[in-house]
């Protein structure tokens, strides 16, 4: 079980560290959005998904209770993380930010 | 984490800040569930974490729709937007 555990978090942080990675690389305000956007959602996923395991240890209810409320958590990121990822990136369209095109490239 | 705060300042138009903060956003829970799992409290750091996910969502959603109302921002666009 716990093997599971730790395989899950780094999968979580990978994902995290080529979010941010992705976030610092990128040349264009939309590139990055969209390597932060997935890395929140799916980095985040993973470390909650592994957490619930993580509590339950002795199966009594009070755990069970713990594990669902993180389940809770994920769910609520599941929804949350792209519907803001869409605002900003519809927020930075109307803004009048244009999208990085390969002819830019030599700026 | 750094590494977000950075972007989140170098960041040349505001919404690349906004892109880092969201980023310090979302690592700040997946630490607080982490520290709540070494202290062996995590029933407590669950609801706090939880509690910060959500005001992370709503101040990103707050920006976005401040800031999409300013047009001095980077290059006209060329597309047609609806006009909200």
């Amino acid at each position: 079980m716990t093997v599971l555990i730790v395989v899950l978090l780094i999968a979580g942080l990978l994902f995290f560290v080529g979010g941010t990675v992705g976030i610092l690389r990128f040349p264009d305000f939309y590139t990055r959005q969209h390597a932060a956007g997935k890395m929140d959602s799916l980095g985040l996923m993973l470390v909650t998904l592994a957490l619930a395991l993580g509590s339950l240890h002795s199966y009594s209810l009070e755990e069970i209770f713990t594990a669902i409320k993180i389940m809770l958590i994920m769910l609520f990121i599941f929804l949350a993380s792209p519907t803001a990822t869409h605002a900003i990136v519809d927020a930075g369209l109307r803004a009048g930010l244009r999208p990085w095109t390969k002819e830019q490239r030599e700026e | 984490m750094a590494l977000s705060l950075y972007r989140g300042i170098v960041g040349p138009t505001i919404m690349d800040r906004l892109v880092g903060v969201n980023a310090i956003g979302s690592k700040t829970v997946a630490l607080l569930l982490l520290i709540g799992l070494i202290y062996q409290r995590l029933d407590m750091f669950v609801d706090i974490a939880l509690a910060y996910a959500m005001l992370n969502f709503i101040a990103v959603i707050a920006a976005a729709r401040y800031f999409h109302k300013r047009r001095e921002l980077g290059k006209e666009i060329s597309l047609e937007l609806p006009k909200d």
